[in-house]
């Protein structure tokens, strides 16, 4: 029996096998899924913002990029995850509306995004399959099975990475 | 002195829902001309959640809405949304456009885009003109835009501007129904963290 598993926005979840975990909804947040493939360790991140460096309020360690994947590796490792098998799905980071003027909320998705891939490469955990950027939402499914992540959008299609 | 939402009291949140009842209300008036039908609102909202709860107030994150987004620059900054279930979003259009209603389309041409962009701006126009003349603040609304997705995915946008500040955020809502509760819509005024204060005290409470 699968055990079914939900992140919230700015929430972080890990578990053994059997399970998925999913996050419903993903905008401009990213979702950082890692695996590892040896153990059947899966993890899930929903991550709201780059850095936790330039927030006021930098509590809720998984609501940043930086800190979250940190923490979601640590939970595994918990769990008997091995570091340095861990592999890494991003989805997410969408541009919702488009507006003309450039400033920095518009263009958060694509930042997280990016955030997320220079801590991924800090940490050595090679980013093995993505969906990113566009500007359309998505929900994300990552099985303990073999570590497939399911993404289901509305007017896109339904794909697997 | 900034107010902490997590401090907002009672007061404070009825101060906000009134402010929704008003803004709200010529909006409703707006809309009801421009269709020459009977709008009927409800009370209004003034919602503090957690981000892991702001996916599920439309009642689900996956539900495909449509939504209209303005941002809201001036004295007051913050974004202003129209959220629309799909179906009643084609039943508006139905509605402005004198078409027989039971005549539901899968997917909007450009001019119904349009035409409901057109229909959030109105709305946010006269929700935030009356905001404007209650506070004497300078309020401007940017052009529409518009997303049909998710309700999470729309729902977080104006989140994850208060993401960097803390760990809350409060939207004002108001829901709208045609008289015979075919079309519904959501109303939401999200001003940014560092204004309530300049709202509030725009309306001689202390905060």
């Amino acid at each position: 029996m699968y055990k079914f598993i939900k992140v919230g926005m700015a929430d972080l979840q890990s578990s053994q096998h059997p399970c998925i975990i999913t996050t419903l909804g993903l905008g401009s947040c990213v979702g950082i899924a890692l695996y590892d493939p040896t153990r059947k360790v899966a993890g899930l991140a929903h991550v709201m913002l780059p850095s936790s460096q330039q927030a006021r309020n930098n509590t809720n360690i998984a609501k940043f990029a930086d800190t979250a994947i940190v923490k979601l590796i640590d939970d595994m490792v918990a769990l008997g995850a091995v570091r340095t098998k861990l592999i890494a799905k991003l989805a997410g980071g969408a541009q919702m509306f488009s507006f003309n003027d450039t400033s920095d909320i518009l263009k958060i998705g694509a930042r997280n995004v990016a955030a997320s891939k220079e801590v991924l490469k800090t940490l050595r955990i090679p980013i093995i399959a993505e969906d990113t950027g566009g500007n359309h939402g998505r929900t994300i499914e990552i099985h303990s099975e073999d570590g497939k992540l399911l993404i289901k959008t509305i007017g896109h299609g339904i794909k697997e990475i | 002195m900034v107010t902490d939402i997590n401090n907002l009291n009672n007061m404070h949140l009825d101060v906000l829902k009134e402010i929704g009842n008003i803004g709200a209300g010529n909006a409703a008036t707006a809309l009801a001309k421009l269709l020459n039908r009977k709008i009927d609102m409800d009370v209004p909202r003034a919602k503090i959640l957690e981000f892991k709860d702001v996916n599920e107030i439309l009642g689900g994150a996956e539900l495909p809405v449509v939504g209209i987004l303005l941002k809201v620059s001036g004295d007051l900054t913050g974004n202003i949304m129209f959220i629309l279930k799909q179906q009643a979003a084609a039943l508006l259009v139905n509605m402005l456009m004198g078409r027989p209603l039971d005549i539901v389309q899968e997917e909007f041409s450009e001019i119904e885009l349009s035409a409901l962009k057109e229909i959030g701006n109105i709305l946010a126009g006269s929700y935030l003109s009356s905001l404007s003349a209650l506070t004497n603040l300078k309020i401007i609304s940017s052009v529409p835009d518009l997303a049909i997705d998710m309700a999470g995915a729309i729902l977080s946008v104006p989140a994850i501007e208060f993401g960097k500040v803390g760990d809350t955020v409060l939207y004002i809502e108001t829901e709208f129904s045609e008289g015979c509760a075919r079309v519904v819509g959501d109303f939401f005024l999200v001003p940014d963290y560092d204004t309530y204060d300049i709202l509030l005290r725009a309306l001689g409470v202390n905060c």
